[in-house]
């Protein structure tokens, strides 16, 4: 505050130390072409992924587009509620508002039969200590009178029966 | 003699555009068609493309790093030389013409897109304003936009009669200037002045016609430009000048820095077939075509404009789009293309394009 002299009235006033000011706004979430049908079959308890027409590489979540060849994915496969286990992680210490997580939990890389791709998922049913990379894991779903048109259908994974 | 004279002759050579009122697709779903229908116009792949640069805004997406995930439309595999303004595409173009400048690449595609249909884009715009003083209070873009005009209609710069004649002016144009456009059709300024004001002295026909929407330009420098096009839109001049972010310390009754960008790129020793402005709000017609310095005779936003169309983050870029398109189809020799961002015009870019 050097070289700034402050009004009389306002001389030996307690100084603002900091603010606060709290921003909030709010969206509609459009998940748009590939995700609609993506999200959409979740309520069937089916996994949609999408083909690259170039390579064939299948992707899921489908995003309406190939990122390696900048084409659009119009042709939508379904894939197995099972696959492999790819790179894993075991955690010990919670995560804030998600009281329902055992301790310790493992997330993984699910990487489904047929796909290109893996996408994220927990691993239950299974000592943490036997997790291995490339295990084969099949989803275990909500019950059907509980289904949603989301992800969050899929409770976790679990080893292959 | 312009202000300064380009190192590097550089031009617009194609142009993909899209807008509506609402788009229920996502970004990359939008943007997929228009950057491959602008690369397919003059049959140049990406690996041709020496630069890639896009404008978006994250507040608008309501998404961190939502760029990233749109440039899976571009297909950046093998790896693309890339960037990403905070901005509208204008000034993801002005970077990409600089880069030109410098002649490392000699191709470049400019993108720049906005959705803002998912959120409350009047809110939204209360975030860029500065965060201590004046984001806290949550004025929104119309409350803010409603105290310039008062200024502007008290202080006799302008009337709501010339604001009614911009808004009607805008619509007759869109009936065949845009085919997207939101607004458009034949109505009377004196029609227009008979409805209720929404934010006073602002009425329905004075605020932006909110649109989602998209861009696609693909820039050639000097024979590659030729070659690809039959009547490339030259870029002769472009300039980017800066109000202060602090409303409260401005002159709102004049565009001080889109002036000073009208003198850098030598706009009145410049003749324009047409000019295409930037203006959200009516009263920013009048008060732009004055700063500019632009003559009766001169065209304004054949295209109708963003009063008749305005995409967040994208409606600059178009506004050079459209223009570029007039010179490719040869209905005009000269264009200024004008582009703004921040609150209550506070930043003005310019850019003069020219045919052969």
């Amino acid at each position: 505050m050097s070289g700034i002299t402050l009004p009389e009235k306002l001389q030996g006033v307690e100084l603002v130390q900091s603010v606060r000011t709290p921003i909030r706004l709010t969206y509609d979430f459009i998940p748009g072409r590939a995700a609609q049908a993506y999200l959409r079959a979740f309520a069937d308890k089916k996994i949609l992924g999408q083909r690259c027409p170039v390579d064939g590489a299948v992707y899921v979540p489908p995003r309406g587009v190939c990122p390696m060849h900048g084409v659009a994915t119009d042709e939508f496969v379904e894939l197995p509620d099972r696959g492999r286990l790819g790179s894993f992680c075991v955690t010990r210490v919670p995560i804030p508002g998600r009281k329902d997580l055992e301790l310790p939990y493992v997330s993984a890389w699910i990487l489904l039969d047929g796909a290109d791709i893996g996408f994220l998922g927990l691993v239950t049913g299974i000592d943490p200590a036997r997790v291995e990379m490339g295990m084969r894991v099949q989803a275990k779903w909500k019950p059907d009178d509980e289904l949603t048109m989301s992800a969050e259908n899929i409770l976790s994974w679990e080893p292959e029966a | 003699m312009s202000a300064y004279e380009p190192a590097v002759d550089v031009a617009v050579v194609a142009v993909a555009q899209t807008q509506a009122a609402a788009i229920s697709l996502t970004e990359v779903e939008i943007m997929l068609p228009l950057i491959n229908a602008a690369r397919d116009a003059v049959g140049i792949t990406q690996d041709r493309i020496g630069f890639t640069c896009s404008g978006s805004s994250d507040f608008l997406a309501g998404q961190a790093f939502s760029f990233v995930q749109s440039l899976d439309a571009v297909g950046p595999y093998p790896c693309i030389s890339e960037s990403h303004v905070e901005m509208d595409g204008a000034w993801a173009l002005y970077e990409a013409w600089v880069k030109m400048q410098l002649g490392e690449v000699d191709a470049a595609l400019v993108f720049s897109y906005g959705r803002s249909s998912p959120g409350s884009l009047r809110d939204v715009l209360a975030t860029q304003l500065d965060p201590y003083y004046l984001a806290p209070l949550w004025p929104d873009a119309f409350a803010l936009a409603g105290i310039q005009a008062r200024l502007l209609l008290e202080s006799g710069v302008i009337t709501e009669a010339e604001m009614a004649e911009a808004a009607a002016a805008a619509r007759t144009a869109a009936v065949t200037g845009n085919p997207d456009a939101v607004r458009s059709g034949e109505v009377s300024a004196e029609e227009l002045l008979r409805a209720p004001y929404v934010a006073d002295p602002l009425r329905a026909h004075d605020l932006p016609a909110a649109a989602d929407g998209g861009v696609a330009v693909i820039l050639a420098a000097g024979d590659l430009a030729r070659e690809l096009c039959e009547r490339p839109a030259w870029i002769r001049a472009v300039d980017h000048r800066i109000d202060s972010h602090q409303l409260g310390v401005r002159d709102l009754t004049s565009v001080s820095s889109a002036s000073a960008a009208a003198e850098r790129v030598g706009a009145a020793s410049r003749s324009f077939d047409l000019a295409e402005l930037h203006a959200s709000f009516s009263f920013e017609v009048p008060l732009l075509r004055r700063a500019l310095g632009l003559g009766a005779d001169v065209s304004v936003n054949p295209s109708g404009g963003a009063l008749v169309a305005d995409t967040m983050m994208a409606s600059g870029l178009m506004r050079i789009a459209h223009a570029a398109e007039r010179i490719h189809r040869g209905e005009a020799g000269s264009a200024l293309a004008h582009a703004t961002s921040g609150p209550c015009l506070q930043q003005n870019l310019l850019c003069v394009l020219e045919g052969d």
